[in-house]
């Protein structure tokens, strides 16, 4: 027995609470009548997202999505839709006045493209032919046979690739500054040390395509001219550690690391080395010392580690979401990504939707989306009815955008326009039950922790900056509380060894600026 | 003159010290093998380590002491780490611990008095989904509320 | 193991293609996929997998795999498991539990029918297509 049609019926709390159970019942009833019960089966889901729009109704394989459907209008999908075959118009959903083609461009899934996650939740993580069916290690073939180090490096920057850790630089003038030192030995370093207190996207990459990572590493070595290389990884993340093991293994059995791979006489070794919980490893330099088995405190740069990094040598550090990237970029050519995403910023970002949201979880979406897009469509509102308060991104480092900027397009410009930053893709969503000076103070308190202490500016003025926003949490902040704030800030910004203490202030500095009012002077006694 | 007395380390310690000694970078790979199997590092254990892998002391407790991972004092028999990740602390994890500190009677980075828990706070999980997250051991608790810390401590009690 | 070639790598590729119904014209593509990634597991899908296995050989439905991946991402309604069927749509259900395991396999690959309440969304484009 197979049925025809399928008509689902969106069932999520916010749409139960708008007769989604009421049209559920009659459309049941209806198709009952018109004994189409053998045909047509109606299923009521869980939340699609979108509840803006509630209650939803489908209909597959027609993929017909139906909005703000009442009642009534269930008699009329049943005689119509379900009966006739006919879609009806005026119930569709529609887009900037243009009726959406198919549902594949709404909820969670829909607005997404996967290209960095294009394996997590696809293949088993722990089988290397299944990452080799998803044309696995051809990206490290054609870099080798086909494009050389010089083509792989037009490739980059054709497809204008930046890196996923926070600062957006280039990625194809990294690896270009790395070839063109000469050097004896050279490492490439996969930075999966994720620090950002609200992202998690490194950590569901390798744990759910670890082969992609070793791939793009190897495609960096044979590129630079780095027989080595290391991925420095958070100790907390156990699986994730199994998983990149179980991967290294897997692929030097096959040869696809190790010596002479393909037979092309290039060597490319991969070692796991463990951080072990400090914030500030992530910082380029301080992960070095790190790797290097030191206390992790950053260094004065330049040098850079392109040219002087590891032991000295001359090293490409990638975080794990930029890495992700290269194999497709390879195969798929650069031109292919630099189709997606908005002018300035090329392909996606992964973000880490939390906070005072419907559906949570890990999305990957074009540059240039807007954030309306992101918390409404994908993310499905604010729960509880609640009011969108704000959306912090970039976090310990990043600051919050208000409904204000729901309509401005993301990329690493714009954010940074708006006084926040890409960072590493946390998005937390706040709604009007948050106090913007508690976690303005929240966050402050994690970077005084984590501050490694070397320079005066972040070790000093952290803690007073933390001490001044205290006063504003327990209501006792004065108007000289509130300029010493920006002053403090303002040097911590300016004088910083590195961006630990560079981007600290932000998250208050914003919070201010964006949320006066949170801010309550005191009156003199 | 004074005899030395020495701890003697097992066996597979002191061959992965051994293995990763010339290896360039070896100190924290060594210092999480030994906290592993010890759960922190003790110091006439540290006075070994010392020993096999030809560093000093003050390079092993300048590490040791930088990075949060490593413990100098004995932790409990279990550990509870409370997430304080960004989504976590809005979701009420400052609740859960304060909860979890008046239950066990103990304050954060303390142990308690029988021994039985740590109680932690820690940066991200990594389970933003499932906010509030508290982690005993090895069990992540996600969508904790301050009274379901009763029921999830009972599964660790003595005799349970 | 030796090392592989390039033709070798290919091969590998295409076989694996073909039993993961990746292609058109590939075996039986209907499948259960369980996510597991560490929010997953720490929502409990080892004991979702260790369900639908049971109920698969329950029902004597041992020839459809159930196959683990990482995280799909939508880490709120975990438990989550992927179901493809011939001739149905392909659809995410979440919170599986071991009644909703069992459900999954009775309902949705027994008797051919969606499952109700538990849909939460269905697959995202995949950018490799069907190459």
């Amino acid at each position: 027995m197979a049925y025809s049609t399928y008509c689902l019926i969106c069932g999520g709390t916010a749409c139960e609470s708008s007769k989604a159970d009421e049209i559920y019942k009659r459309i049941q009833a209806g198709v009952s009548e018109k004994k189409l019960e053998d045909q047509v089966q109606v299923v009521k889901t869980g939340c699609f997202g979108f509840c803006e729009q509630g209650p939803i109704v489908k209909v597959l394989p027609d993929e017909s999505f139906y909005v703000q459907v009442v009642p009534r209008d269930a008699d009329e999908i049943v005689e119509e839709h379900l009966n006739k075959g006919r879609p009806i118009d005026r119930l569709q959903y529609k887009e900037k006045a243009a009726v959406v083609e198919t549902t594949d461009q709404i909820s969670f899934y829909q607005k997404q493209v996967r290209i960095v996650l294009r394996n997590c939740g696809f293949i088993d993580p722990e089988n290397i032919e299944e990452y080799i069916a998803r044309s696995g290690y051809e990206g490290l073939a054609k870099a080798l046979f086909d494009l050389k180090p010089d083509g792989v490096i037009r490739e980059l920057e054709k497809s204008g690739l930046r890196g996923r850790g926070g600062a957006g630089y280039p990625t194809a003038r990294k690896w270009a500054f790395t070839k063109d030192t000469k050097a004896t030995q050279k490492y490439i370093v996969c930075n999966a040390d994720e620090g950002d207190p609200g992202a998690y996207m490194d950590r569901s990459i390798l744990e759910g395509d670890p082969h992609s990572i070793l791939e793009a590493m190897a495609i960096a070595g044979c590129t630079v001219g780095a027989s080595k290389g290391y991925i420095y990884i958070r100790a907390e993340y156990p699986l994730a550690i199994k998983r990149l093991q179980h991967a290294i293994m897997e692929a030097t059995e096959r040869g696809l690391l190790g010596e002479d791979i393909f037979g092309s006489g290039f060597n490319f070794e991969i070692e796991i080395r463990l951080g072990a919980g400090a914030f500030v490893c992530g910082e380029e330099t301080a992960l070095l010392m790190s790797v290097e088995g030191r206390r992790g405190m950053p260094n004065q740069r330049p040098p850079y580690p392109a040219v002087k990094g590891l032991w000295g040598k001359p090293t490409v550090i990638n975080n794990v979401e930029t890495l992700a990237n290269i194999p497709v970029i390879m195969t798929r050519g650069g031109d292919w990504f630099a189709s997606i995403g908005s002018e300035t910023s090329k392909g996606t970002k992964v973000f880490a939707l939390t906070g005072k949201i419907n559906n949570s979880g890990l999305i990957e979406v074009p540059m240039g989306i807007t954030l309306r897009d992101i918390i409404f469509n994908i993310g499905g509102g604010i729960p509880k009815g609640k009011k969108f308060k704000a959306v912090q991104t970039g976090g310990p480092s990043g600051g919050m955008i208000t409904a204000d900027y729901l309509d401005s397009p993301i990329d690493y410009e714009s954010l940074t326009a708006l006084g926040s930053m890409m960072g590493s893709g946390g998005m937390i969503v706040m709604d009007e039950d948050d106090s913007m000076a508690g976690v303005a103070n929240f966050y402050l308190g994690f970077t005084v922790e984590e501050s490694c202490g070397k320079c005066v500016p972040c070790r000093v003025g952290g803690r007073q900056l933390k001490r001044l926003v205290q006063k504003f949490v327990d209501g006792e902040g004065t108007q000289e509380d509130l300029d010493k704030i920006a002053e403090i800030g303002h040097w911590m910004k300016s004088s910083s060894l590195c961006g630990l203490g560079n981007t600290a202030p932000n998250p208050v500095l914003s919070s201010i600026k964006h949320f006066s009012d949170e801010y309550i002077i005191k009156e003199a006694q | 003159m004074a005899v030395e007395t020495r701890t003697t380390l097992p066996d597979e310690l002191c061959e992965f010290i051994l293995e990763w000694k010339h290896r360039p970078g070896n100190l924290i790979m060594i210092l999480h093998r030994v906290q592993q199997h010890y759960k922190y590092l003790p110091e006439p254990v540290v006075d070994e380590v010392a020993r096999l892998a030809d560093l000093s002391l003050a390079q092993i407790y300048g590490v040791a002491t930088f990075y949060n991972f490593f413990n100098l004092t004995p932790p409990g028999k279990h550990r509870i780490a409370v997430c304080m990740g960004t989504a976590c602390y809005l979701k009420g994890a400052p609740a859960l611990t304060e909860e979890l500190s008046t239950t066990l009677k103990v304050g954060v980075n303390e142990v308690t008095e029988d021994k039985q828990f740590s109680l932690l706070e820690v940066r991200c999980v990594g389970c933003c989904g499932l906010a509030p997250a508290v982690l005993v051991d090895e069990d992540l608790y996600g969508k904790l509320t301050p009274e379901k810390v009763q029921e999830m401590l009972d599964n660790y009690q003595e005799g349970a | 193991m030796p090392r592989m070639t390039l033709d070798e790598l290919r091969k590998v590729r295409d076989k694996k293609q073909f039993e993961m119904g990746l292609r058109e014209s590939g075996g039986s593509s209907t499948r259960l996929v369980v996510s597991m990634g560490t929010s997953g597991i720490a929502a409990g899908a080892k004991k979702t997998l260790a369900a639908l296995v049971e109920a698969l050989e329950e029902q004597n439905l041992t020839d459809i795999p159930v196959r683990q991946t990482g995280s799909m991402g939508l880490e709120s309604m975990e438990p989550i498991v992927e179901v493809h069927k011939e001739g149905m749509p392909t659809v995410i259900y979440g919170r599986v539990d071991d009644a909703v395991a069992r459900e999954i396999v009775q309902v949705h690959l027994k008797e051919g029918r969606l499952l109700d309440g538990h849909i939460v969304d269905r697959p995202a484009a995949d950018i490799q297509g069907g190459q």
